[in-house]
């Protein structure tokens, strides 16, 4: 942020820049050295898969985030991260379209359906928008039912792994099929995207265009009246994140092999919400952290059997209790550090 | 006179109500007008109009000879109309300097991707807004609380602070809602001496919307006044003040209200 390393005097300036290189650097390590490295050693290979869908779930998540940030509660992620996933899958199955091909285009799709969505009901605020959101992710699941090109209720199975990508000649992906280990494969792929995701969401709110989606959030009256286009920068937000949600439910699709209509459930839309509301709304890796400790704490507690929604939901409003500002909070010492 | 802003016939009807009933008058450049009438005379409908929050139901205003009623609120303050609201109508949660700086949008050169990539623009644009924000927060003599969390400051603070937000845009018309509201005499007194260093120093053009009688009748060039959404007089503060429909629009309170 320009104005802080302006007021901050210099030398601490570069001692916190050092500590966030530093910082990202052992994410990085963390994230595609140490934990494969911790999973061969230990053999757990199905902590790939929860893994990758905690990367993921917390892509999906980074694009709710981003309409909190504009002062919108969302809570129809699903309904995107859905219908990311049939462009993929019927463009695969029907087109035969390359994976790689497919995954910007559901994004692109999602992004362009959720402009169109999001003009008349982004006009709302508070709850009324959140409620039109609940509904989306029905709406989607409906829609997925009705269409001949989804195939209803059978959903569309046996997709293919995703193929090569060469450009050039240039093997730069090889084909998933041919992998011995396509878990790893899958696991490094959503982990990159999430790196991607979040690196492109924190340039978002480190600039321009994030503080004026704050100016949104607080004041969006005033926001107008500073000159701000405030239904075109609402829209924008609206669409990044439903581009995220497309993204996420490509990936998911392919991992997965199939989907159904049941693939992405107002459940899903709320735990999007969750993991944001959970991780800190004023933090950019909020949604990252939010998605990990719950998809984790949901499964340690599988433990407690028939008891396990009961200490989870229990936990949760503990935690929004005693945190209102999620966990990330917990590091932020006066002076308010992002 | 060559009129930077005029209102012409502007009427707003809500249902059954009237809100303005063919309201007029002309805004000289450089002019301290203020409007003034009883509680839900539609003073602050009037102020909407003018700065694109809600469009005439008949009528028009026009600046500088273009029609802006109509046009939404930030095109009208990309023209150079800019509203600032009562205290509270700040970013709460950005810090004083943070505050003023964002306000700056109108004046960015570089676009939102080029802000997103941090191109040589937008570096540009951002150490511009920086430096300008610095200079109307001196200018306010807002320098000590610049670090400060705007929720954190006093009635006075806050007041200043949206007018900072108001500047920071480059208006050449700027519409005050209501700038000494819960201000005690010496705070009412200092702000005054501001508004007018706006004019003085910034060239600006000042429209505001006041209660308070005595510092309306100390600032203004011209005095609109307005009751149940008509336009019932309008002159110099004496004329005003001189005015029977104004004194009796004031219900008895005559003398005291006006501020004689």
């Amino acid at each position: 942020m320009t104005d802080q390393t302006q007021t901050t005097p210099i030398v601490k300036g570069s001692a916190m820049s050092m500590n966030r290189v530093l910082g990202v650097g052992a994410f990085l390590l963390g994230v595609f050295v140490l934990v494969p490295v911790i999973i061969n050693l230990t053999g757990r290979w199905d902590f790939y898969y929860t893994l990758t869908s905690v990367a993921l779930l917390s892509v999906a998540a980074a694009g709710v985030w981003l309409t909190f940030y504009i002062g919108r509660i969302n809570i129809g992620q699903g309904a995107y991260a859905l219908t990311g996933g049939y462009v993929s899958a019927v463009l695969m199955t029907q087109y035969g379209v390359s994976f790689w091909l497919t995954l910007p285009l559901a994004g692109i799709f999602c992004a362009l359906v959720s402009v169109l969505i999001g003009l008349p009901i982004l006009r709302l605020r508070g709850v009324y928008f959140a409620m039109v959101t609940l509904v989306l992710t029905e709406v989607a699941r409906l829609t997925a039912l009705a269409l001949p090109i989804t195939n209803g209720a059978k959903g569309i199975t046996s997709i293919p792994l995703p193929g090569e990508l060469s450009i050039l000649g240039l093997t730069i992906i090889p084909d998933f099929a041919t992998l011995e280990n396509p878990k790893l494969a899958f696991y490094l792929m959503a982990a990159l995207l999430m790196v991607l995701t979040y690196l492109v969401l924190w340039r978002i709110v480190n600039s321009r265009l994030g503080h004026l989606c704050r100016s949104l959030q607080q004041n969006e009256e005033l926001s107008a009246s500073i000159g701000v286009n405030t239904a075109m920068l609402r829209v924008l937000s609206y669409a990044i994140s439903s581009f995220f949600g497309g993204l996420a439910g490509a990936i998911f699709v392919a991992i997965s092999q199939s989907i159904y209509p049941s693939s992405f459930v107002v459940q899903d839309s709320v735990n999007f919400m969750l993991y944001c509301f959970l991780g800190g709304l004023g933090y950019v890796f909020g949604p990252m952290l939010g998605t990990l400790l719950l998809y984790f704490g949901w499964d340690l507690l599988s433990v407690a059997k028939e008891y396990q929604l009961l200490i989870y939901s229990g936990a949760l409003i503990a935690l929004m209790l005693v945190l209102p500002n999620g966990i990330l909070s917990l590091l932020d010492k006066k002076g308010g550090n992002k | 006179m060559n009129a930077i802003l005029q209102i012409k016939g502007v009427t707003k009807r809500y249902g059954g109500l009237t809100a303005n009933n063919d309201i007029t008058f002309d805004v000289a450049p450089q002019e301290i007008l203020s409007v003034i009438g009883p509680n839900g005379a539609g003073k602050s409908t009037l102020f909407k109009q003018i700065a694109g929050f809600v469009t005439p139901t008949t009528g028009e205003v026009i600046y500088k000879g273009t029609k802006i009623s109509g046009l939404p609120p930030h095109k009208v303050a990309r023209m150079g109309v800019v509203r600032t609201f009562q205290e509270t109508t700040i970013f709460k949660s950005m810090t004083v300097r943070e505050n003023v700086i964002v306000s700056h949008h109108l004046r960015s050169k570089a676009s939102l991707l080029g802000f997103f990539f941090g191109t040589g623009q937008a570096k540009a644009d951002e150490a511009e807004f920086g430096k300008s924000a610095d200079d109307i927060i001196d200018f306010l003599g807002l320098q000590a609380i610049r670090n400060e969390i705007a929720s954190n400051l006093p009635q006075g603070h806050l007041r200043a602070l949206g007018m900072a937000i108001g500047l920071a845009t480059q208006p050449e018309v700027i519409l005050l809602d209501e700038p000494f509201a819960g201000m005690n005499h010496d705070e009412t007194m200092r702000m005054v001496a501001l508004v007018r260093r706006l004019r003085d120093e910034r060239g600006l053009t000042v429209l505001l919307v006041e209660h308070d009688m005595p510092a309306v009748m100390k600032i203004s060039d011209r005095i609109v006044c307005i009751n149940f959404g008509e336009k019932i007089a309008e002159g110099t503060p004496a004329e005003i003040q001189a005015n029977p429909r104004v004194i009796e629009a004031y219900l008895g309170s005559e003398d005291a209200a006006i501020g004689m």
